[in-house]
Formats: structure tokens, C-alpha cells, sequence
């Protein structure tokens, strides 16, 4: 027998580490009902904002309120969790080893090590130069910028609790750098540097995710998702321009 | 050059998988659907077509790509798209923007802002109109299946 108790916790959970990785929020409140109705609450109700999940497992019954403090974007996670919840709606998973599953899930450490993220984020850097019609020259530049860049931001998201500001530092050093190495003459157009190693920063998910939501409906998520874009490319914007001022 | 593209979306796409941490088997997929849709922007562009309809077009195709991805694989989407659609953020036009501001440009600093604004509308109207598009033919599928 299944108690509602653990049915709650487990739609919760689910919701929790979807909606901190990055899925979009219709999926969210989809997966959290689909849950419920796949042990037989038809009649669940969901909620689901950028920074919190409220859920009803029935009209009347006390609705239950999970707090999303962080949100990052991590594809695996999500993934994982939708295995999870195809499982449940084929009946192959009771709620306590669903549940266990989850917590591996939320717990488990992400796939790649901190080298190859930043030499991904390295590489991204130069090849979105090329894309924006910078030549070969300014392929070296900008991964130089870009590594560097990304190493501060994730240095300083954990030494910082507020993340615009890490990413106002980031966006700094990646200026110095772009700027300098200009001034010793590597690098042909300083602006396709700045551009191309800028790209790992940018909020590219969230302005795109902020619309959809609003196109969809949920105008709470896609206006406070959107709020998050601003303030990042705000911060961006802001350390490039102190550097333009000071070159 | 074409190639050089290829080459440069191709890469930069499956570095962002890697930084957005997809699924290790997924990576090389993202890489190719960043490349379909930069591909396919460059081409309208090339041919003059403004970049607000390119970049519409692009996005639609990469959501098309994605959802065909996805079922196959029995994958959440958003898992190709999002690293797919990277090289058609505006990055590049924000940053103009942001430029033009400090330099006490504001005409040119907020036509160039609306521009970035439009191509991220257009980025999301592409993703949306696709996923409208197979909840359209997934109930003409019920129906018929009713029907009979």
C-alpha cells in the first residue's frame, strides 16, 4: 500500500531537481500530476515558479511547499529524472525505491570534472569568434579570455553568494584580458575577441526559456526568469564596460 | 569558409553541451544540431533574408531536429535544443548594444538592443510553433485512431 505522505514527498522531489537543473516549467508541473495519476490521484494540483513548487496531491487536502534556492542548468539530472518518472508511469517503481532514486539522483556528483568544463568553455570561446566572422588570429586570444573568464565564475559563484556579482568579475577579467593582449598585439579585431569569450556567460537559456514560458502561460516564471536574464547580462554588459572606459 | 562554419558551430555546440552537462552519448548530437541550425541562419542570411526570419526558421528546424532526437532516444528535448539554439543567441548584438551605450550612443545603442530583442523572440517563437505543431498532428493521430 502506498501512503499519500511518500507520494507527496516523491512529486516534490521530482519537481525539486527538474526545476533546479533547467526543464522547462510546463514539464515540471507534467511530470509532478502525471506522477500522482500514475498511482491513481487523478486530481492532483501543481505550482511551480523559478524559485518555489507548491502541490496539492487533492482539491482540499493541505498543499505542500518546496523551496528552489539554486538553479543551474544540468541536462544529465534532467534526464535522469524523466527516466524516473517513465518508470513510475509504466508501474514499474514502487514510491520508496522511486524516491531512493531520486535522492541518488540530486546527490550524485555532475559527469564532467572542472578541467574539461573549462576547456570546453575554452574552445566554445574561440569557436564562437570564428562564428562572428573573427578571423584565425583572434581564435588564441579568445580562448584565453574565455578559459579565464569561466575559471573566475565558477571560482567565485562559491566564494560569492550573490552570482551577478561573480559574473560582474568574470566579465571583468575577460575584458583585461581580451584588451591587454590586444594593447601586446594578439588578436586582430578586439570586439570579436570580447564577443566570442563573453558567449560561456551569456544567459542564453533563460532568455529563450522566459519566453517560451510566457508564450505558454506562465507568466510568474517567465517574468521572473526573465528578471534573472536581465540582471545577468546586465552584469556582463557592466564589466565589459568598465574596461572599455578604462582602455 | 561554408565549412569553417560547420566546423566552428559544430564545436561550439558540443562544448555547451558539455558546460550545460548533457548526457555523455549526447554530446556529439548537440554538436550537430547547433551545426544544422547555424548552417541553415548562415544560408538564409547569405541570401539576404533579414536575420529576425532566419534566425525563426533556424530555430523551428533545431526543434524539429530535437523532437525527432528526442523520441528516438526517448529523451527529454530540451537536451538538444538547448545547446542547438547557442550559436543563435544574440550574444554578439548585445554586446554592440551594451558598447554603444557606454559610448553615450543611445539611438544606435537601443535599435541594436530591440534587434537582440527581436532575435531572442523569434528564437522562442521557433521552439514554440514546433512543439505546437506535434501536439497539433499527435491529437489529428487520436482522433483518427478513434475515428476507426
Amino acid at each position: 500500500m502506498e501512503s499519500t505522505e511518500d507520494l507527496i514527498e516523491l512529486c516534490l522531489l521530482m519537481g525539486k531537481i527538474m526545476q533546479q537543473n533547467g526543464a522547462e516549467t510546463y514539464r515540471v508541473e507534467d511530470t509532478m500530476t502525471r506522477i500522482a495519476q500514475s498511482f491513481g490521484r487523478a486530481e492532483s494540483q501543481s505550482y511551480v515558479t523559478p524559485t518555489g513548487i507548491m502541490f496539492t496531491i487533492s482539491p482540499g487536502a493541505p498543499a505542500k511547499l518546496v523551496r528552489v534556492s539554486a538553479r543551474e542548468t544540468n541536462l544529465e539530472k534532467v534526464n535522469l529524472a524523466n527516466n524516473v518518472s517513465r518508470k513510475i508511469a509504466s508501474g514499474d517503481l514502487s514510491t520508496q525505491v522511486a524516491y531512493k532514486e531520486l535522492r541518488k539522483i540530486e546527490t550524485s556528483p555532475t559527469d564532467y570534472s572542472m578541467l574539461i568544463q573549462i576547456i570546453a568553455a575554452t574552445l566554445a570561446s574561440g569557436f564562437f569568434t570564428l562564428m562572428f566572422q573573427g578571423s584565425w588570429y583572434d581564435f588564441l586570444p579568445a580562448c584565453v579570455a574565455g578559459g579565464l573568464g569561466f575559471i573566475a565564475l565558477m571560482n567565485f559563484i562559491r566564494l560569492f553568494e550573490i552570482k551577478f556579482v561573480a559574473e560582474f568579475i568574470a566579465s571583468l577579467l575577460i575584458g583585461f584580458t581580451a584588451f591587454s593582449l590586444f594593447s601586446l598585439g594578439i588578436g586582430k579585431e578586439v570586439d570579436k575577441v570580447v564577443v566570442g569569450s563573453i558567449m560561456p556567460l551569456v544567459p542564453g537559456l533563460l532568455i529563450t526559456n522566459a519566453v517560451r514560458d510566457l508564450m505558454a502561460g506562465h507568466l510568474i516564471s517567465g517574468l521572473a526568469k526573465g528578471a534573472e536574464a536581465f540582471l545577468t547580462a546586465f552584469a556582463i554588459g557592466a564589466g565589459i564596460a568598465v574596461m572599455f572606459a578604462l582602455f | 569558409m561554408l565549412i569553417e562554419y560547420a566546423i566552428a558551430s559544430f564545436f561550439a555546440s558540443a562544448a555547451f553541451g558539455i558546460i550545460y552537462q548533457a548526457p555523455r552519448n549526447a554530446i556529439i548530437k548537440c554538436g550537430l544540431v547547433g551545426m544544422v541550425g547555424w548552417m541553415i541562419y548562415v544560408s538564409l542570411v547569405w541570401k539576404e533574408v533579414d536575420s529576425v526570419p532566419a534566425t525563426l526558421i533556424a530555430s523551428f528546424v533545431i526543434a524539429l531536429v530535437s523532437q525527432t532526437l528526442a523520441k528516438v532516444y526517448k529523451t527529454p528535448m530540451i537536451i538538444f535544443s538547448v545547446p542547438g539554439i547557442i550559436p543563435l543567441v544574440p550574444g554578439s548584438l548585445a554586446y554592440d548594444a551594451m558598447r554603444n551605450f557606454v559610448q553615450n550612443d543611445y539611438s544606435v545603442a537601443i535599435s541594436i538592443a530591440a534587434k537582440a530583442f527581436m532575435i531572442s523572440g523569434a528564437i522562442a517563437f521557433g521552439l514554440v510553433f514546433s512543439e505546437v505543431l506535434n501536439q497539433i498532428i499527435k491529437k489529428m493521430r487520436k482522433t483518427k485512431a478513434q475515428l476507426r
